[in-house]
């Protein structure tokens, strides 16, 4: 299979134009919806029902405090859904659920992650898929947005330590906004070819004269907030590469516009929270920089491979082809998504690491709903860090100044993700009995694990998916990974939000560090690079780099 | 309660409650816009042979004999009760061979040189269920299938043709020929001539 140099190069354009046309007005949308001070009759209703005042303004520890129990509560309740499935309705027949293979599905759809160690088409019914997996696709990637929003808080606010009311964003960042774009995103994919219905079709015989049972199910419902939320749990176990969940190359563009136009527009949101366009616009420049160069460098190490007794072709569709492909894998690993089109695990080996390092890079460009944009933000207080010392100043960001306590927590954020990884992989490699869950000989089996612990720390969920991990060693191990690469991130920034909340503001003078244009811009894409290629290269270089020359 | 407690209810019954919306009203609503607007597509495009349901147009099918197309090689053997990639390596061992068999079975099937073998027929979809061939392969198909079903070549083409990929999805994706649909449209041919000659 060739690259088409053209079509990508036009389906490139046609994302550009179409988000730099939406990402202003839905940034404008989302910022409204964070700060406005009505309340919808449907939240009224919510709120009632489930006890929340919505009029509280929460101090950041009871903020995370709520963010927690609502986590803890939702993956119990998947949790223990999945073990009871054989009592639950539309259950299609299917029983209880492994139970190591629950606690990790459970773990995985709460934290945004969608790690899929089951075979969805042989494990879960419509029941637990419909009111379980894809709820929690919206309220993960809610979550997301609500911690960011609490971030952005942060820095606006002064002399206080309140972040506002968890409950509230939750609420409206689901209500207002993923809901009403995933109604029409599933109807556009409906008419593409996805499927929205309560049966399969049993075919006595086909064309060629065998047997089938086509599948059915609410899929392209799932399949909307699977994308829009960043999330990439499949209906199906091929993922996107399920000609139900996405069938044409048409809807495969689709689906990559609805990863990103969230994570894009935020932000939009972001500059006007904080009263200047320009701060939105220098994270906006890093982002597309990096997706621009990470997508055009994938369909190259795709298009330009050529194996030793193998050529591009496994695991790709040939309906949907390279270009398709490249975009797609691109997109879903700059951001948490995970979805497939094409097997990664079959991509050309330094596509396969490109891959990775997108995944390294802690998915910044433009990164998960909420999460994209948090991480890229730890990441400017770590270049105005760096800038405040090359020119002597104490560093300030947005007018707070960055000092030790502030660092300290900027400082464990950008550990969490690597150790977990690093030790997970390690870990793993070491133990003959977990590593034989990569069969794959030589290089590749150590991708394949690092692979998953990549994925699993930033919650991303896409899967070299030779390895098998459904047993309790890396189940648990992943599990793990998933948790704390999602929920210590999270503490660390609303602790970061609260400190710099109680802060006054300090008017910026003429020595201040100026956070936007390009100057800053060059900092923070360099300092995202530098980190990242610091802590990864070594274990890169083992993996898909040894692969890539060893043929 | 103390502060904990009151925390984990309120979660509770906030979760109970966004999956009413979520997990039924969304769902159902999506449904019922879909039988609005495509329930063609919605209920997973399904193709008819003489009135009876054949096949979705978006799955493969399994082929034996020499009277169809074939499709690309499948790790889920074609069945869409799963759905599945080889998941191999680029260079891996195991992917060689599978593609060394192919490529030696489909010479031999079309009576050809291992040369001629496109890549998409001897590689396994990233779904297994992938019902698309590329032009080439169509093309190495085409006598086999003229002879077997006692069609004129250019007849064939015609098929080949009218089942190839057009358009938006040919640039975006790529051109590739649906040897679902076309097997459906040789098999009608089939049927008409049949009714023909008795």
């Amino acid at each position: 299979m060739d690259l088409n140099v053209f079509s990508l190069a036009t389906q490139l354009a046609v994302l550009i134009v179409v988000l730099a046309a939406l990402h202003q007005p839905l940034g404008k949308y989302l910022a409204n919806t964070f700060t406005s001070h009505k309340h919808l009759a449907v939240e009224h209703g919510l709120y009632k029902l489930s006890g929340v005042d919505a009029h509280a303004d929460q101090h950041w520890k009871v903020y995370l405090r709520s963010l927690l129990a609502f986590s803890v509560v939702s993956i119990v309740l998947l949790f223990l859904a999945q073990l009871l499935q054989r009592f639950l309705p539309l259950n299609q027949g299917m029983g209880a659920v492994d139970p190591w293979v629950a606690m990790n599905t459970a773990v995985s759809f709460v934290t945004n992650t969608n790690w899929q160690t089951y075979v969805p088409e042989t494990t879960l019914g419509f029941g637990i898929q419909m009111m379980l997996l894809a709820v929690q696709n919206f309220l993960s990637a809610a979550v997301g947005l609500a911690v960011v929003v609490a971030l952005i808080r942060g820095l606006t606010r002064a002399q206080t330590s309140n972040l506002g009311n968890f409950w509230v964003d939750l609420a409206r960042g689901t209500l207002r906004v993923l809901l009403p774009m995933a109604i029409v995103g599933a109807v556009v994919l409906i008419i593409t070819g996805v499927i929205q219905n309560w049966g399969g079709t049993n075919i006595h015989t086909l064309v060629t004269g065998a047997q089938q049972t086509v599948p059915g199910g609410p899929v392209a419902s799932q399949e909307a907030i699977k994308l829009l939320g960043t999330n990439g749990g499949g209906y199906f176990n091929a993922n996107s590469a399920h000609p139900f969940e996405n069938p044409t190359a048409f809807s495969s563009l689709f689906q990559v516009f609805l990863i990103l136009v969230i994570p894009f527009s935020l932000p939009a949101m972001y500059g006007r929270m904080v009263g200047d366009k320009r701060q939105g616009y220098t994270v906006l420049t890093v982002m597309v920089a990096f997706w621009l160069a990470s997508t055009i460098f994938m369909s190259w190490a795709i298009g330009a491979f050529n194996g030793s007794g193998t050529s591009v072709g496994e695991g790709f569709e040939q309906r949907l082809g390279v270009a398709p492909s490249a975009l797609f894998a691109t997109a879903t690993t700059l951001t948490s998504t995970g979805a497939v089109n094409v097997a990664h695990d079959s991509l050309p080996p330094l596509a396969g690491g490109l891959a990775m390092l997108n995944m390294m890079l802690g998915e910044i460009a433009p990164g998960g709903v909420g999460s994209g944009l948090y991480g890229m933000l730890i990441l400017a207080v770590v270049a105005v860090f760096i800038g405040g010392l090359m020119v002597g100043r104490t560093p300030e960001f947005l007018g707070k100044k960055i000092g030790a306590p502030q660092m300290k927590l900027v400082a464990l954020y950008i550990l969490v993700t690597p150790t977990l990884v690093l030790l997970g992989t390690a870990i793993t490699v070491a133990t003959p009995a977990l590593a034989a869950a990569a069969p794959a000989e030589g290089p590749h089996g150590f991708s394949e694990i690092l692979y998953a612990f990549t994925s699993a720390a930033n919650n991303n969920g896409s899967a070299f998916g030779g390895i098998t991990s459904s047993g309790p060693g890396l189940a648990t191990m992943l599990a793990l990974a998933m948790l704390i690469g999602r929920f210590l991130p999270i503490a660390l920034v609303l602790a970061l939000a609260g400190s710099l909340a109680k802060q006054r503001k300090i008017p910026a003078t003429t020595g201040t560090l100026a956070t936007h244009g390009p100057l800053f811009a060059v900092l923070l894409g360099g300092i995202s690079l530098i980190l990242t290629a610091l802590t990864y290269f070594p274990a890169l270089a083992l993996g898909p780099a040894a692969e890539g020359l060893l043929k | 309660m103390n502060a904990y407690g009151r925390q984990l209810f309120t979660a509770l019954r906030f979760l109970l409650c966004a999956t009413l919306l979520l997990g039924l009203a969304y769902p159902a609503l999506v449904f019922g816009l879909g039988q609005l607007v495509a329930p063609a597509q919605a209920n997973g495009s399904i193709i008819t042979a003489g009135g009876q349901a054949a096949g979705s147009s978006l799955l493969a099918q399994p082929v034996t004999g020499t009277a169809y197309f074939f499709p690309r090689p499948s790790a889920v053997g074609w069945d869409p009760a799963t759905s599945s990639a080889s998941n191999l390596g680029p260079n891996q061992a195991a992917l060689v061979e599978a593609m060394a068999t192919n490529r030696a079975e489909v010479a031999a099937r079309e009576k050809t040189s291992m040369d001629a073998v496109p890549v998409d027929a001897v590689t396994a979809s990233g779904s297994g269920l992938d019902p698309d061939i590329s032009p080439a392969y169509a093309a190495l198909q085409m006598p086999r299938v003229a002879a077997a079903n006692g069609l004129s070549e250019a007849a064939v083409q015609e098929l080949i043709a009218e089942n190839t990929s057009t358009g938006v999805n040919a640039f975006l994706g790529q051109s590739s020929v649906n040897t679902t649909t076309l097997n459906a449209a040789l098999a009608a041919v089939q049927k008409t001539a049949k009714g023909l000659r008795e």
